[in-house]
């Protein structure tokens, strides 16, 4: 499965890269990002967490709202706005995700390209400042640790 | 790491990993870190005596306040974010994956 394998990198100060390949075509992995339905099923982070909502309208100025939930009364809730929509190849999207205090902006433009029978997915994420990356990151190692920790228990 | 039990228990809870988050963004006072968790001033400083024995984080003294950052070498390191952010994505992706797949079997059933 190393086709499948994903890359996740900085770049200067204000980005991070990520690139995954699938095994379906653009159109489908496309859908998979925009049909909240299908995004229920997948974008859900660490292993006992639902999104109860999931409302997305991906056109230009089309708004979405995300909430996750661990059943155990905490959640957090992301909100953002379309600026661009190419279906089955690109989305530029702007998001913030709610602590419940509001993060700084998150601009992404997630990029689909056929790559022999599959797709090769590239995401761009721009924050404003270095400060407003890193504690993004730091984020993602909150929720992250949730999902090691809970393994954890599950070993004892 | 000498100190990784204390590392790990540190971590442990989610307040704690909540304010490292905070601080991931800059140095704080305890009445800074309190307001968002709407916690109290004691209960935080208690929080951050368990993040300093552990050296996750320092503080230096400046009046009476005593400002907290992240302590170089500590989870502050970008590379360890990064990490446990990539198993994160990770288990979506393999969800997609699982998704995909099902939906190109259904496809292929229909026709």
């Amino acid at each position: 499965m190393t086709m499948t394998k994903m890359t996740l990198d900085t770049e200067g100060d204000t980005h991070v890269l990520v690139t995954r390949r699938f095994a379906a075509s653009p159109e489908a992995v496309y859908r998979a990002h925009t049909e909240p339905s299908t995004i229920q099923k997948w974008l859900l982070g660490p292993e006992g967490w639902t999104m109860p909502v999931c409302l997305c309208d991906a056109r230009p100025g089309g708004k979405f709202r995300y909430e996750w939930s661990n059943g155990k009364g905490q959640g957090f809730y992301i909100t953002g706005e379309f600026v661009e929509v190419e279906p089955s190849r690109r989305i530029v999207h702007l998001e913030r995700m709610h602590l419940p205090d509001p993060t700084p902006e998150n601009l992404v433009e997630t990029v689909f390209e056929a790559d022999g029978e599959g797709t090769m997915m590239r995401m761009r994420m721009t924050l404003p400042d270095k400060a407003s990356r890193d504690a993004m990151l730091a984020t993602g190692m909150e929720r992250g640790m949730e999902a090691s920790y809970v393994r954890l228990e599950g070993m004892i | 790491m000498e100190n990784l039990d204390s590392t790990f228990s540190a971590l442990s809870d989610s307040t704690r990993r909540a304010i490292l988050s905070r601080l991931a963004a800059g140095e704080a006072t305890v009445m800074e870190l309190a307001r968002p968790f709407g916690i109290s001033q004691p209960a935080i400083s208690r929080h951050l005596r368990v993040l300093e024995e552990a050296g996750l984080i320092t503080r230096r003294i400046e009046g009476a306040k005593r400002p907290c950052r992240l302590a170089p070498g500590g989870i502050a390191e970008i590379d360890q974010w990064l990490g446990v952010l990539r198993r994160a994505l990770e288990m979506n992706y393999a969800r997609l994956d699982r998704v995909l797949a099902e939906q190109t079997d259904n496809e292929r059933k229909k026709t």
